[in-house]
This record gives structure tokens, sequence and C-alpha cells, in this order.
């Protein structure tokens, strides 16, 4: 272009251009703001937000598949054999509940949010709810315990599974005991006539 | 307003001194509300809303900014230059207000009616340039000191268009007193110098796209003498932090914002005094007496900062070597094109 003739352009587009955009930001100034009063109006959330976790512990049987599902090890769950006599009744599906939970702790502050956790859970009883406004000022706050017993059912509960443990091994010992005895009878019986012992168990000669 | 103050008091130094206040008591609200304005416009223009929380619809904000940076903690660099550190901003703050001295509000109110009022304006105005410069040298900061620099280019370079433009209006008034020129525009909005004052219709056919030119030329260099985007380049807060004020804190960083307030509106209300009237009214004999005459050159000056406001808003910010370009190439010959033309016609 001639240099004169593209002065002259660049003034004159230079201008137009200026009053392009004031007419787009002129408009704009009418168009209804976007902003959202955020404490006082909250934007809806989508149906399947993930926030903060919540445990229903009616329905939970213990049974540690959401812990290692978590990807940061945030939820740490103990749990205690109960005893044939405790009835801990069944959960909404219908399962039996066979564990005592004493332990349910989720560290918020660690949880990604990610969800992995809601989904092997047989019963459907962790899962993600709306709820995101939970700050708090000191972090330990942060660590959900959502087992529901007193440390009184805790301690009856071990020392009854203690008690079925040690009851249970004893059994184990006595029947193992009667088992040797009787095995010892046997081979007792056996040393006069020794059965023909199978190929491989004897040690191959050099 | 100066001898009805006289004979109401009667001691000539305390009258000068309430006639010399008087448009501080008119700019601090106007900060006020130019800062709340400037908030609103810009967060509507990018489909926001700005303050909400302070009073209705955040009405008080720009106070509790005010009271904010009073009670901020007033730091001085260890490496500063302190004497000069400490003066920069007052100096930069009576170079704007010096030029509200020669504005005619009214005309029952000027502080000083001088024959070379313009000439006053344009000369005063100089020394903001100076404080700015030693704002940024005595920061001892680098960004401030390119922000000074920068600063002092452009509103050297600005003075020259915006002065021939001034020179134009002067030659078609004949005459430098801003009250004299206000008064000879009263009578309707056919007599405002943006539509050739006073002129026969056949004169003015020729003068109107002139001043036109001329009104442009003087509002572009305006806004870059009052280093507001898009010829922000002395702030350019994403390229030198912010400029010659990067150091400063507290009361001194509020004397430099309230300066830069004060002086875009002395710029606009010099704008509307050589185009638009002045303090006359639009409809001829409606709405004159000095009331009403303060409330035309408040609302026309007003209307120039908003629209500053807007542009503000619009335009992206100029490159160093483009902001000289405008200058040089671009308004300083259409400035001086559109004067000798003006001239050819006056002398016609």
């Amino acid at each position: 272009m001639n240099p004169v003739v593209e002065y002259f352009d660049d003034i004159y587009r230079g201008l137009k251009t200026a009053t392009v955009g004031m007419r787009i930001t002129f408009k704009h100034l009418f168009t209804k703001a976007v902003t959202i009063q955020y404490p006082t109006v909250k934007m809806k959330l989508p149906e399947r937000a993930r926030n903060r976790l919540y445990v229903n512990m009616d329905d939970c049987i213990g049974c540690d598949q959401c812990s290692m599902a978590c990807p940061v090890d945030c939820i740490s769950i103990e749990t205690i054999k109960s005893t044939p006599e405790d009835n801990l009744g069944t959960t909404s599906t219908g399962q039996k509940k066979r564990l005592h939970v004493p332990v349910f702790d989720i560290d918020i502050a660690k949880c990604c949010y990610c969800g992995l956790c809601v989904y092997p859970c047989p019963t459907e009883c962790i899962k993600m709810t709306d709820v995101y406004e939970f700050s708090e000022f000191d972090r330990h706050n942060l660590i959900y315990s959502f087992s529901t017993m007193t440390p009184a059912e805790v301690e009856t509960a071990r020392a009854k599974a203690k008690k079925m443990e040690e009851e249970a091994a004893a059994k184990k010992a006595a029947a193992a005991a009667a088992a040797k005895a009787a095995a010892d009878a046997k081979a007792a019986a056996q040393t006069s006539a020794p059965a023909p012992q199978p190929e491989g168990s004897q040690p191959k000669p050099e | 307003m100066e001898q009805f103050l006289t004979s109401l008091i009667g001691e000539p130094l305390l009258v000068h001194v309430i006639m010399a206040a008087i448009p501080l008591l008119f700019i601090l609200p106007y900060a006020l509300v130019v800062i709340y304005l400037e908030m609103k416009i810009a967060a509507h223009m990018q489909d926001r809303v700005a303050y909400m929380r302070t009073g209705w619809h955040g009405t008080l904000q720009p106070i509790a900014d005010m009271l904010k940076l009073l009670q901020k903690e007033d730091t001085v660099p260890a490496a500063a230059d302190k004497f000069l550190f400490i003066l920069a901003p007052y100096i930069v703050f009576i170079g704007t207000y010096a030029a509200f001295a020669a504005l005619p509000f009214s005309p029952a109110f000027i502080g000083s009616n001088i024959n070379i009022g313009i000439f006053y304006i344009v000369a005063i105005s100089s020394l903001v340039v100076v404080g700015l410069l030693m704002a940024g040298w005595a920061s001892n900061n680098k960004w401030s000191l390119f922000g000074a620099l920068r600063s002092a280019a452009q509103i050297v370079s600005y003075e020259i268009p915006s002065a021939f433009a001034i020179l134009g209006v002067v030659m078609l008034a004949g005459t430098m007193s801003l009250q004299e020129l206000s008064s000879l525009q009263t009578g309707g909005i056919t007599h405002w110098m943006i539509l050739g004052g006073t002129l026969p219709l056949m004169k003015k056919l020729i003068v109107v796209p002139l001043m036109l030119i001329l009104f442009l030329v003087y509002y572009i260099s305006s806004m870059a003498e009052v280093n507001r985007t898009p010829f922000d380049i002395p702030e350019a807060e994403s390229e030198l932090v912010q400029g010659y004020n990067t150091e400063y804190s507290g009361m001194k960083f509020a004397i430099f914002y309230l300066a830069e307030y004060a002086n875009l509106f002395a710029v606009s209300a010099v704008a509307t005094v050589l185009f638009f009237g002045g303090w006359a009214s639009p409809f001829a004999s409606v709405m004159t007496g000095p009331f009403w005459s303060a409330f035309w050159f408040i609302t026309k000056g007003m209307l120039f900062v908003c629209l500053n406001i807007w542009l503000r808003w619009t335009l992206p910010r100029l490159r160093v070597d483009q902001l000289m370009y405008m200058s040089w190439k671009v308004l300083t010959p259409f400035a001086f094109v559109c004067v000798l033309a003006l001239g050819l016609v006056l002398v016609w």
C-alpha cells in the first residue's frame, strides 16, 4: 500500500476500532452481571457433585472395602468380631452385620473427592454429600469420626471377642491334641507292621 | 463571590484562604464519587457487579478505602532519598491543585480571574512531571525510575499537540481568560466553541470539522497527560508493578491517587471550557445564574470524566513506540494543520 494511504488508513481504522470497542463495552454496561453473591446466594450444585463424605454407621458392615479403594488412605477402619449371641441387626439392604466398628475415621483434609470409596460399598452407606463449607482453624478438626460406639461398648465388645477367641483357641488346641493322640495311637499300632510309604516322600539315595 | 466574602468577613487574607480551599472541598467528595463510579462502570462493563457489601450497593466502600489508606503504615524505603521521597506526592498534588485556581466554576466563582488562565494551567500542570520524576528517582527502585522516565517522556510529548489544540481555541476566541472564554459561549449550544463559537454561519461550516479534530487531539493528549489507560505506560501494572508509586503506601499513596483523579477533572474541565461552553447553559437563557452555572460546569466535567473511564475500560495499553508515534506523527501534524487552516479562515 502507498505509505501516505497507509498512514491515513491507520488513523481511520484506529478511530473506527476504538468506537467499535466502545460500543461493545457500552452494551455490556447494561447486560446483566453474571456474579453470584456467594455466601448469601449459592450456585446450584450438579446432581452428582462430590463434596464432603458421610457414612451412615447403621448400614456399615465394616468390610473395609472403602478404605482399600481410597487412593490417599484417608479412611481408617478398625473392626471387632461379634460373638454368635450378639445381634448387631441387619443393614437396610438386608445384610447381617457381623462386625463391630469401633473406629471409622475419615481425614477429610486428605480426601481428594474422587468418590472411589463410594462404588465398592456393598450397603451404600458411604456417600458424597453436597456440603462444601467445612473449613476449620485446626486441621485436627478435619478428622471425622463416624463410629457410634461408646468406649464402654468397645471395651465389652473387645473382651467378648477376646474370650470367644480364647475359647476357640482352646477348642482348637483340644481338637488338635485329640487328633494328635489319635494319630499317635494309630502310629503306635502301625510300628509292628510299617505301611509302605509313597515313593516321593523317601529321601533319594546320593 | 470574593466581594461577597469580603463584605461578610472583612479580613482579606482569610477571604483568600477560603477562596483557595473551596476547590478542595469539591475535589474530596468528587474523588470518592469517581472512585466509586470507576469501579462500578469497570465492573459492569465486564459483566460483574463490584462492591455490594458496604452500604447500599457498596456506596460506602470509597470511604472505607480512604480510611484504610489513612491508617496504613507509611513506610519509606531504607535506600530512598528520604526528603525527595516525602516531598514528591505533595509536589504532584500541588501541581494538580494549582490548575484549579484558574478554573471558572461559575460566573460568580473562579479562584483567580487572570487574563492568561489557560496559559497558566498549561504551565503549572508541568509541575506534575517534576513530582513524578522526583518520586521515581527518590524511590531508588528500577521499576519506579522506569515509570517516572516514561511518564516524563509521555507528558512532555503530549503537551505539544494539546498546546496546539488550545492555541486553536484561543485564536478563535481571542482570549486566554477562561472566565471570558466561558461567557463568550453563553447563549445556547450553537455558541459553543466546538460549533464554531459566534462566527457567521458560512465560516462555521469550515470551522466545525477543524474544531472537532482539535477537540479529539486535545482529549487524547489530555488522557495521556493524566497517565490513564490506554496511555498508562508509566504505571503499567503488568510490566512495572506500579511505576513511580511502587514504593509508596498509606497517606502518600492516597495523595498520588487523589492527584490523579483531581488532574482527571482538571483536564476534563479545561476541555469543557475550551470546547463545550464551560459553565454556559446549553439552552440559551434557560437555567442560568451562578448556581445553575456551577451545575452545568460540574456536569459537563463529569461527563468527560465518565467518557475517560469508558475509554479506559475499553482500550488496551499502547506500547511505548506506539505512544510516541501517536503523539509526534499523528496528533501533532493534525493539530498543526488544523491550527493553520483555522488561522486562514479567521483572517479571510
